[in-house]
C-alpha cells in the first residue's frame, strides 16, 4: 500500500465518523464538531495526494488547496459557534429540535 | 476607456459587488442603502455587456491577474454564463429596491447591505469560475453570505432555520471538495476545459462524481434532501427568501449541468441522470401537493420552490441522448431557471408586502386582499401564471421546450410529469390567488405597528419582475439564442 492510499483510507475513515456525527449528535457543539472531522479528512485526502508524483518535491498545488480549505473551514467554524451561542442565548438550548433540549442544558451552561 | 472596460468585463462583473459590500459595511447604514443601489444600478450595464460580447465573439475567457493556468484562477463566460449573471443582475436591481423600502434606515438590519452585496458577488463569481476548485470557494462563499442573512432577524425560528441551512450547507460543499480532491487526483486537473478530455468513467471519476453530485443536491435541495429549505427560506426576512428561491439554489444547479452536461460525457454513466430526472419528478409531485397544504403564505411559496427545483432536474435526462431533444432540453432547462427566478423573486416579494403590513401571513386570513392592496394581489396572480406553466409566460415557453425534448426522445413520460406539474401549480396558486379576489375578512387590518399602506416600491418592484417573469415568454427568443452560444458540445450538435 503506499503513501497515497493510506492517507486517502485515512482521511475518507475520517469524514464518515464526521458524518456519523453530524446525523446522530443533537448537541450543536457537537454537529460542529463533527464537520471540522470531516472537513480534516478532505484535507487529508489532499494532502496524500500531493504525495502521489515522484520525486522529493510534492505536487504543491494540493496544499494550496488545503491552506484555502483550512481558511473556509476556520471562518465557517467560527460562524457556526457564533449561530449555536446565539441560538443558545435565544432558545435556552443548544439543539436544532426542542425535544433534544435536555442535551442542551445539561452541556450548554 | 471603452475599450479597457471591454477587456476587463469579467473581472468588473465580479468586483462591482465586491467592491461595494466591504464599503457597505464600513460606512454604516445610511452610506449602505446607497452603496448597494449604485453597485446595483452599476452591474446592469456590465451584465447587458457582457452578454451582447458573448453573442457577437462567443467563449471569452480571462486570467485574473494575468496568471492564467495551472496556477492562475481563470474566468470563463460562454452563454449559460452570461444568461445566470444577467438573471442576477436584474432580479438583484428589484431586490434592492424593495429592500429599500422594506428594511428602511433600521439600525438593526444593517448588516443585510453589505451581506447582501457579498452573496451578489459570490453569485457572480461562481458563474464566471472556469475550474471547479474555484468552484468550491465561491460554493461557500455563497453559503456563508446567505446563511448570514437567514439569521438577520434573530427571531429564534430564523436562527434555527438559519444554522439547519448553514449544517446542510457545509456538508454539501465539503462532499463537493473530497470529489474534487479525487479527480484532481486521479486526472490531475481542476481546469474544467482540460477536464473535459481526460475525466473517464472509471472507478475513481464515477466516485468523484457521485460525491460532488450528492453535495451538490444536497446544497439545490432536490428532493428528499430539501429538508433545509422551507424554514429557511420562509423565515428569512422577505427580500432575502427572493434571493434564495430565485437565484442562491440555482447557483449549486448551475454547477451541476457544468459538471454532467460539460466536463462529463452523461453517456458514459448509465442511470445518473435517469435517477436525477425521477428524483426531480418526485419533487415536482411531492413539493406541490405540500405547497397546497401549507397554512402559511410563505411556506407555500417555499414548498412551491421546492416543486419547481424539480423541472430543473429534468434537464439531465432529456440531455442525455444528444441531438436536437438535447438542445431543446439545455434550452427549457436553462429557460426554467431564469423564468422562475423572476417569478419566485416576485412572489416572495409580494408576500413579504402583505406580511409587513398585515402583521401575519396565515392564508385563511388574506381574503379580499385585492382590494387593500390591489398591486401586491396582481404581483403574485401574475407570478402565479408563470409557476403554472400558462403562456405567454415564461414558464410556458420553458415547460413547452421540455414536452419538445422529451417527445423527440421519445421518453413523454416525462411530459406527463411536465403536465400534472403545472396542474398541480395551478391547485395551490389557485388557493391563494382565488380568496385574494374573493370576500373581504376581518383578519386584513393593518398591523398597528406600522399601519398603511407599504412603500410603493416595495409594491412596485415584485410587480415589474412578475410582469418581466410574463412577459419573458413573448420576448424571450434573444435570450433562448443566448443560451445557445458556445454550448456544451452534447447540446450544440443541432441548433434550430
Amino acid at each position: 500500500m503506499s503513501q497515497t492510499d493510506l492517507y486517502t483510507l485515512v482521511g475518507s475513515a475520517l469524514f464518515v465518523i464526521g458524518l456519523y456525527a453530524l446525523m446522530t449528535r443533537p448537541h450543536l457543539l457537537h454537529k460542529v464538531l463533527a464537520l471540522n472531522i470531516s472537513s480534516s479528512g478532505v484535507f487529508f485526502v489532499l494532502v496524500g495526494i500531493a504525495r502521489r508524483v515522484g520525486g522529493p518535491v510534492p505536487d504543491p498545488l494540493p496544499h494550496a488547496m488545503v491552506l484555502t480549505g483550512i481558511v473556509v473551514t476556520v471562518s465557517s467554524t467560527a460562524f457556526a459557534l457564533a449561530l449555536a451561542k446565539r441560538i443558545y442565548t435565544e432558545t435556552g438550548t443548544a439543539a436544532l429540535d426542542a425535544a433534544d433540549v435536555d442535551v442542551g442544558e445539561s452541556l450548554g451552561g | 476607456m471603452a475599450e479597457w472596460i471591454a477587456r476587463q468585463l469579467p473581472a468588473l462583473v465580479v468586483l462591482v459587488p465586491f467592491t461595494a459590500a466591504p464599503l457597505a459595511y464600513l460606512l454604516g447604514t445610511g452610506f449602505g442603502r446607497q452603496i448597494a443601489l449604485i453597485s446595483a444600478l452599476l452591474s446592469q450595464p456590465l451584465a447587458i455587456l457582457l452578454a451582447v460580447t458573448v453573442v457577437r465573439e462567443g467563449e471569452l475567457r480571462y486570467e485574473v491577474g494575468g496568471w492564467g493556468g495551472p496556477l492562475g484562477i481563470d474566468l470563463v463566460v460562454d452563454g449559460f454564463t452570461a444568461v445566470m449573471v444577467l438573471v442576477t443582475t436584474v432580479v438583484g436591481l428589484f431586490v434592492t429596491v424593495y429592500a429599500l423600502g422594506y428594511f428602511g434606515n433600521r439600525e438593526r438590519y444593517r448588516f443585510f447591505w453589505p451581506l447582501w452585496l457579498f452573496l451578489w458577488g459570490s453569485l457572480h463569481a461562481l458563474f464566471l469560475s472556469g475550474d471547479i476548485f474555484n468552484l468550491y470557494v465561491c460554493l461557500e462563499l455563497v453559503s456563508m453570505s446567505a446563511v448570514a442573512l437567514v439569521g438577520l432577524t434573530l427571531r429564534r425560528e430564523a436562527l434555527v432555520a438559519a444554522m439547519r441551512y448553514m449544517l446542510a450547507a457545509i456538508l454539501g460543499s465539503l462532499f463537493y471538495l473530497l470529489g474534487v480532491a479525487l479527480i484532481y487526483g486521479a486526472f490531475g486537473s481542476v481546469d474544467m476545459q482540460t477536464l473535459r478530455e481526460v475525466v473517464r468513467s472509471d472507478t475513481t471519476g464515477q466516485a468523484a462524481l457521485a460525491l460532488m453530485t450528492v453535495g451538490l443536491v444536497l446544497k439545490t435541495a432536490l428532493f428528499p434532501l430539501h429538508f433545509w429549505l422551507p424554514p429557511a427560506h420562509s423565515n428569512a426576512p422577505s427580500p432575502v427568501s427572493a434571493v434564495l428561491s430565485a437565484l442562491v439554489v440555482k447557483g449549486s444547479f448551475y454547477i451541476l449541468v457544468r459538471l454532467w452536461v460539460d466536463v462529463a460525457e452523461p453517456m458514459a454513466f448509465p442511470g445518473v441522470s435517469t435517477v436525477l430526472g425521477v428524483l426531480g419528478s418526485t419533487a415536482i409531485i411531492w413539493g406541490s401537493i405540500q405547497a397546497f397544504r401549507q397554512q402559511r403564505l410563505k411556506m407555500l411559496v417555499a414548498y412551491s420552490t421546492v416543486a419547481q427545483i424539480g423541472y430543473l432536474f429534468l434537464l439531465f435526462p432529456l440531455v442525455t441522448g444528444g441531438g436536437q431533444a438535447a438542445a431543446d432540453a439545455w434550452m427549457g432547462g436553462i429557460f426554467h431557471a431564469v423564468s422562475h427566478a423572476l417569478a419566485k423573486s416576485a412572489m416572495f416579494l409580494a408576500a413579504g408586502t402583505v406580511l409587513a403590513r398585515f402583521g401575519h401571513d396565515r392564508i385563511d386570513g388574506l381574503g379580499g386582499l385585492s382590494r387593500r392592496a390591489p398591486v401586491t394581489a396582481m404581483a403574485f396572480g401574475l407570478a402565479g401564471v408563470t409557476m403554472m406553466g400558462l403562456p405567454p409566460s415564461g414558464g410556458f415557453v420553458a415547460k413547452w421546450q421540455m414536452i419538445r425534448a422529451s417527445i423527440e426522445s421519445g421518453e413523454w413520460w416525462w411530459a406527463a410529469v411536465v403536465v400534472t406539474g403545472g396542474l398541480l401549480a395551478a391547485a395551490y396558486v389557485f388557493r391563494v390567488v382565488g380568496p385574494f379576489f374573493g370576500r373581504e375578512v376581518d383578519d386584513l387590518d393593518d398591523a398597528d405597528l406600522n399601519a398603511g399602506p407599504s412603500p410603493w416600491t416595495m409594491e412596485s418592484a415584485a410587480l415589474v419582475l412578475a410582469i418581466g417573469a410574463l412577459v419573458l415568454g413573448i420576448v424571450g427568443q434573444p435570450l433562448l439564442d443566448l443560451i445557445m452560444v458556445s454550448a456544451p458540445a452534447l447540446v450544440a450538435g443541432v441548433t434550430p
